[in-house]
């Protein structure tokens, strides 16, 4: 066993941690958005699938990847504004309407590549940025130096997302929001405003973490994604609705994928056990769940439509 | 509400609206299908005769909208306790997989007994899946919404092991084909026939169980104490009900008929084999997330939830029926559920309101029993306005 865990396989092993985290980093994020203003967004899952496909198209028809991810976030928008209308206008139940549109995208993206795309071909991937003397410093380049562009952008999103949340008054109407809709709205803060700004938002980001998960990988294919999105919304719960705690979050799913898919192909795990190798990031979620879910505390108007006077 | 309508007409225009949001999403449907190149009044036209066109299509119906009404019952306990149930699917997998091992390791015995034996089985197996986030809820406060979906990723990978390796029909290994399904099960444990060779005991059963759900949430004790936690979460406590109790309880017996569902799923298949294509859909059909659809078109009743399955059922077997017939692939149909989902949850709100004008006896329900658990997303939406249901169609069920 100890032979097996070499200096090389570990550091490949955390290279493709930081890889795996950054889709569900984004997503994530953008759930946060959401969730601090006071509205679930379920459909993650969905959304990130559409901006996979649309991701994955983009690069297949012009061959530049920056197109692909911009057509990925765009996608992402229009259904942060179909989730917005869905959750704030209409006031559904977001543990159910979240549903729907999961399976919406979960459809309409096998649909879409099977009529426009059919047989699966490979697509360009990000390009990787070697980062100038930190990428040759032994190991810790290979680590943490040798990543595409958006890789580094989505760790460089988390301080942005800080700051937003913290510090600007666009964020202090989120968290009004999503603590005391009443309050804010006495003071005119639009909270049906704040709530379709930050489903945009989230909705964008969604769509953004497929076409990164789509490009990355360089393909696409019937639920691609595999649940990542549900993750990416646990994530938000046990990051404590900070984005340096969902950032750990993701880092860790990332380092115990990389792990389960690196153990797999040094056959460590057999074939048969696989099944149950995939198990472990759900189990691990529940877990979690579990220890934080007495010690944080979810924003108070959280699933909670606001109708003035109520 | 401006229109001046009196109670009678609002409670109609209320029972129309879940009907009118599905109608919304197939003309959402229809785009899509023109969209595709395929002519919709066609694909309509075959949608509706695949469904209720024939005596096949109508016993096709009744068989897939038994796993509806069993899991929509269940959606409904739930609710009625104010917890939402989004595991179902999962519940549905370990339900049969605990009834196909029944089915499998049992020694012979006759049918009378074998047959409840492995639905028995079925039961504990989603009754399970239905407690673990029940006790993790109302134990440790984890947001069963999250808990159900992961628990859903866990059964599908538990049913793709279990019927890869232990389970798997030892034929399959011996001719190297190694399709992921179980033997055929104990001939004695079939679900009996009631009618030609396909319609079995469940939709019976399925009925059986709405009904008494029915008995269970407006007759029993235990019923008043679920409405009671799901109404008010602080009233409940102060009546000396054990909130806690009961959250889990509620939860375990919505994973329990989702379970049976499972079970009558793996005993009412034609193969009399359970098999994964690696999905929970490819198992349950999706019926895990279509009964919660099916308990709200019934407007959170068990019993409006029998004639909305039975319509549900059609809609789903006569979209395989329209799928075919315009040759679009089967994708849109999971797209189109999609739809069917959204316009439902969302016209619901509209529904509950318009119920909930003339029945003032509990205007603000949301506030506090969210406020106490923090994390409830139930809104007045199901408990309130609802009720006038039970109270004008079927006696007074307060």
């Amino acid at each position: 066993m100890s032979e097996v865990f070499t200096t090389a396989v570990m550091v490949a092993v955390v290279a493709s941690a930081i890889r795996l985290a950054v889709p569900l980093l984004l997503a994530s994020l953008g759930e946060t958005f959401g969730q601090r203003s006071g509205v679930l967004n379920l459909g993650v899952d969905g959304m990130m699938l559409l901006g996979a496909f649309t991701g994955y198209y983009a690069v297949l028809k012009t061959g530049n990847v920056w197109l692909g991810l911009l057509a990925a976030g765009i996608v992402g928008l229009f259904l942060g504004l179909a989730s917005a209308v869905i959750a704030v206008t209409l006031k559904a139940e977001q543990g159910i309407s979240g549903i729907g549109i999961y399976l919406f995208g979960l459809g309409m993206s096998d649909l879409l590549f099977q009529k426009l795309v059919g047989t699966p071909i490979p697509i360009d991937t990000f390009p990787k940025v070697y980062i100038p003397i930190l990428s040759d410093i032994p190991y810790i380049g290979e680590m943490f130096f040798q990543h595409s562009l958006v890789i580094y952008l989505a760790f460089a999103a988390i301080p942005v997302a800080t700051f937003v949340i913290n510090r600007t008054t666009f964020g202090m109407n989120i968290r009004a929001v999503g603590e005391y809709p009443d309050a804010a709205d006495t003071l005119g803060v639009s909270v049906a405003g704040t709530r379709y700004a930050t489903e945009i938002i989230g909705g964008t980001l969604a769509g953004l973490a497929g076409g990164v998960l789509a490009i990355t990988l360089g393909i696409f294919q019937q639920n691609l994604t595999n649940g990542a999105g549900f993750i990416a919304i646990a994530l938000v719960y046990f990051g404590n609705w900070r984005p340096t705690g969902i950032m750990l979050g993701a880092l860790l799913f990332g380092f115990v994928n990389a792990l389960v898919l690196e153990l797999k192909t040094l056959e460590i795990i057999p074939r048969d056990l696989s099944n149950l190798a995939a198990m472990a990031p759900a189990i691990i979620t529940i877990l979690a769940l579990v220890f934080v879910a007495k010690r944080f505390r979810a924003p108070s108007a959280l699933t909670k439509p606001f109708t003035r006077g109520k | 509400m401006s229109i001046n309508l009196n109670a009678k007409q609002r409670r109609w225009l209320a029972y129309s609206i879940p009907v009118l949001a599905v109608f919304a999403a197939l003309l959402f449907g229809a785009i899509m299908l023109v969209l595709l190149g395929a002519n919709p009044i066609e694909g309509y036209s075959e949608m509706f005769v695949g469904a209720f066109g024939s005596g096949d299509a109508l016993i096709a119906t009744l068989l897939k909208a038994t796993p509806l009404l069993f899991v929509g019952t269940g959606i409904v306990i739930a609710f009625r306790a104010g917890v939402i149930n989004i595991g179902a699917e999962g519940q549905m997998v370990l339900g049969g997989l605990f009834a196909a091992m029944a089915g499998l390791y049992l020694p012979e015995m006759p049918a009378i007994i074998m047959v409840p034996l492995v639905l028995l089985a079925g039961v504990l197996g989603g009754a399970l899946w239905g407690w673990i986030p029940g006790a993790l809820k109302a134990y440790y406060r984890v947001n069963e919404i999250l808990s159900t979906i992961m628990l859903n990723i866990v059964a599908v990978q538990l049913m793709a092991y279990l019927l890869r390796g232990p389970l798997i029909d030892p034929a399959e290994i011996e001719r190297g084909t190694r399709i992921p399904q179980t033997a055929r099960l104990a001939e004695s444990a079939d679900l009996p026939i009631l009618f030609g060779d396909r319609l079995h005991i469940g939709p019976v059963l399925a009925v059986l169980c709405a009904i008494a759900t029915y008995y269970l949430l407006w007759r029993t004790p235990l019923g008043y104490r679920l409405r009671a936690v799901g109404l008010s979460e602080h009233a409940a406590r102060y009546a000396g009900i054990p909130v806690r109790r009961t959250i889990a309880l509620a939860l375990t017996l919505s994973g329990a008929l989702a379970g049976l569902a499972g079970a009558v799923l793996v005993f009412g298949s034609e193969s009399h084999r359970m098999v994964t294509d690696g999905s929970t859909m490819g198992f349950t059909g999706g019926a895990g997330f279509n009964g919660i659809v099916a308990a709200l078109l019934g407007g959170l009743h068990p019993l409006w939830t029998i004639p909305a399955s039975f319509l549900f059922g059609g809609l789903i077997v006569g979209g395989q029926a329209l799928q075919r017939a315009v040759q679009v692939p089967s994708a849109l149909i999971v797209a189109l559920n999609g739809l069917v989902v959204i316009f439902v949850v969302a016209a619901d709100r509209y529904r509950a309101k318009l119920l909930s004008v003339d029945t003032r006896e509990h205007p603000d329900m949301d506030a506090d029993d969210e406020a106490a658990t923090g994390m409830g997303a139930i809104h007045d939406a199901a408990p309130t306005g609802t009720d006038s249901y039970g109270q004008d169609e079927f006696g007074e069920g307060r």
